[in-house]
């Protein structure tokens, strides 16, 4: 059986996991979601102003999606083939400007 | 040191949670289950374990619990009976599928309605499709081995699902009897070190646990989680060995009672096998070929050993402490029919309900089914396939 | 063919049978004999009749039911005569050992036994009330019944007994228990 599924796995790269190839209880062992690119949902976009940005990582923390991309610290941009839009962001942002939502889903 | 003691079968099983000393405990104390958990609570009063006790508001909270601090990759071991255990329902589904190795330890007590406190197998039968290991268990000194088996059990790479222990309410957990205990060295050195698979407090390795499934991937996991259950049963099997070489006791999946050359046998589980063995002794002597079925491992069913052992036999009756209303037949008695015909082997087979809400089953109404059994032995006709024993005006 | 004495218990709620009967039955561990011992599962009062079992057998007991026909019935209050049947379903030529004030022949009649059974009569409630300062029946009875029984030595009762109840008393009043056994088992009176 786990040969005969090997060779169809080989003919057929998109096949799904069959149920011995899944792993124990449904435990994600990677990150998994950072492989769903939920940009296309976007129907508002958050704007990150750098000038007014502390650096808190309050965003980070909250972002539900890993959009908001941090290097040594500090935030340094948005990842907007991961950002889905819900505008966590701009709520949770302790300033008035450093990060805010715009409409339209299109940078 | 090993030692004989006198104790009941709930201390049994609190002597073997003492030994076996877990990380975490989280029980919810009811009748008949009570003295498991108040044994267990001094223990830890005391310093004897090391456990965390974790005092919950009810058996939801506590299977719960259970569910956190297995994820969290910590030996955890509970205890219920009847409500206790159907308002674990839910989560008992939780614990199979995100595979968490919880012992849970159940007194077999009867479901309300009618409120009644005392002994029936409604509510683990009930129970039997929750993707759980279920062992029944004869006697406190089987309870007492079977509780430190499961432990290994249900750690076993292989395995990693919950195993229920299930020992007959008053009948078993009330009643005093000689308890071969093991040396607390020796037990720790059985169960070993748990190693969980994942382990939510590994920071190293994170993991999410409890995923949202959406159709694509469900049907799968829940094949795969099926598969490990019919697979527990060489780890069982294996495990059950193990103990039996290193201590003298051991139980099998099944055991056949003076099967060898039956003709009639009952086919049943928990405490209703000893009272089934007296009475076959009674019989033999009295040149009657019967013999006994103990089914110990009722989840796996063990299709093989169960046909095995009953495929000579001219008419057999399925004894069990439960109903199944509307059903074309109760729980263990529809699974043994299964099993048969799973084998394509046909055995004159018949069910009897019998003790439910503590009702006792005395040897006298035991020899009344080897009755029935031995008239459709000779007829080779089954006249009634459903049967309630001492159940006023049923005839 | 294994030999094995089945015995029944009459007592009221709070008059400790239950435990007298666990006791009993733990102490045939030092005869290297097995045991059975479980009350009546019903509801339980203070005051109100209870029965609890003890089997005790030379080989493993398979048994897991209520005592159908007892070898031996103990009544723990002389009151229970009266209200309830207790030499119900006792075996031909089987042994009733009561807590009680009279005379044997005054117990035999009382409880209208002719010969078919055998009669013991013990006043556990004198012995407790002397010795413990309290009429408390349980453990004198074992006394009575281990004398009558003669399965386990009165030696092994008492260090059963010396064992269990040091954990719960002190040992003046271990030792005051231990008396009453002793004294029951020599004032039992049979017929």
């Amino acid at each position: 059986m786990v040969q005969i599924n090997n060779a169809i796995r080989k003919l057929d790269k998109g096949a799904l996991p069959v149920w011995y190839e899944i792993p124990l209880g449904g435990t994600l062992v990677s990150e998994g979601s950072t492989e769903y690119k939920t940009g296309g949902w976007r129907t508002k976009r958050p704007i990150w102003d750098p000038e007014d940005c502390s650096h808190c990582l309050i965003c980070w923390i909250y972002c539900p999606e890993m959009a908001i991309q941090v290097k040594d610290g500090k935030i340094t941009g948005i990842d907007t083939t991961l950002c889905k839009g819900c505008g966590i962001c701009a709520q949770e942002c302790p300033r008035d400007k450093a990060m805010t939502m715009a409409e339209g889903g299109d940078y | 040191m090993r030692k004989t003691i006198g104790l009941t079968g709930d201390g049994a099983a609190a002597e073997a949670m003492r030994q076996i000393d877990p990380d975490v405990v989280a029980a919810y104390p009811i009748t008949p289950q009570t003295e498991i958990v108040e044994r267990f609570a001094e223990f830890v009063a005391e310093g004897s374990v090391r456990t965390e006790l974790v005092a919950v508001e009810s058996e939801h909270s506590a299977m719960s619990a259970c569910c956190g601090s297995s994820a969290a990759g910590a030996r955890t071991i509970t205890c219920t009976s009847s409500q206790g255990l159907a308002l674990m329902h839910e989560v008992l589904y939780i614990a199979a599928g995100n595979r968490h190795p919880i012992v849970l330890i159940n007194v077999n007590r009867t479901l309300s309605a009618p409120i009644n406190i005392h002994n029936d197998q409604s509510d683990s039968l009930g129970s039997r499709d929750c993707g759980w290991i279920q062992l029944y268990c004869e006697g406190a000194q089987e309870v007492y081995d079977t509780v430190i088996q499961a432990v290994r059990i249900a750690e076993d790479p292989a395995v990693l699902l919950p195993v229920m222990v299930c020992l007959d309410g008053f009948v078993v957990s009330h009643n005093v009897e000689p308890i071969n205990v093991l040396d607390d060295q020796e037990v720790k050195d059985f169960v070993g070190e748990f190693r969980p698979a994942y382990s939510l407090l590994d920071t190293e390795n994170p993991v999410c646990l409890g995923n949202l499934t959406l159709p694509e991937y469900f049907f799968e996991h829940k094949y795969s989680q099926a598969y490990a259950l019919e697979q527990s049963k060489g780890v069982i099997e294996s495990v059950d060995q193990e103990f039996g070489a290193k201590f003298g006791r051991s139980y099998g999946i099944v055991e056949g009672y003076r099967l060898e050359d039956a003709e009639i046998a009952i086919v049943t589980l928990g405490s209703m096998v000893g009272t089934a063995r007296a009475v076959t002794d009674e019989l033999r002597s009295q040149g009657v070929k019967a013999g006994v079925l103990k089914i110990r491992c009722y989840r796996p069913f063990p299709i093989d050993e169960v046909v095995a052992a009953l495929k000579n036999i001219k008419a057999a009756a399925v004894m069990e402490k439960a109903l199944s209303p509307g059903a074309p037949g109760p729980a263990v008695f529809s699974d043994v029919l299964g099993a048969l015909y799973h084998k394509g082997v046909h055995v004159n087979l018949i069910s009897y309900v019998a003790g439910l809400g503590g009702r006792d089953v005395p040897a006298r109404s035991i020899r009344r089914v080897y009755e029935h059994l031995e008239k459709i032995a000779s007829s080779g006709r089954v006249d009634r396939i459903l049967n309630y024993l001492d159940l006023r005006g049923w005839q | 063919m294994a030999k094995m004495v089945e015995i029944r218990w009459h007592a009221r709620g709070g008059q400790g049978a239950v435990l007298a009967s666990r006791y009993l039955a733990a102490s045939a561990i030092r005869e290297n004999l097995y045991f059975q011992a479980f009350p009546q599962f019903g509801t339980e009062r203070m005051g109100a009749p209870i029965v609890a079992y003890t089997r005790i057998s030379d080989a493993p007991i398979n048994l897991r039911c209520a005592i159908e026909r007892p070898d031996m019935v103990v009544v723990l209050d002389p009151t229970l005569l009266k209200a309830v049947k207790v030499t119900a379903n006792l075996k031909e030529g089987g042994a009733v050992i009561a807590n009680y004030p009279g005379t044997v022949a005054d117990l035999a009649r009382e409880l209208e036994v002719d010969g078919q059974f055998k009669v013991y009569a013990v006043d556990a409630y004198k012995i407790s009330s002397e010795e413990l300062g309290r009429p408390i029946p349980n453990t004198p009875m074992v006394g009575a019944l281990a004398r009558v029984m003669g399965l386990i030595k009165l030696e092994n009762i008492l260090a059963e007994f010396e064992e269990q109840f040091s954990h719960r008393f002190k040992p003046e009043i271990v030792q005051k228990n231990l008396q009453a056994v002793r004294r029951a088992y020599e004032e039992v009176q049979g017929l």
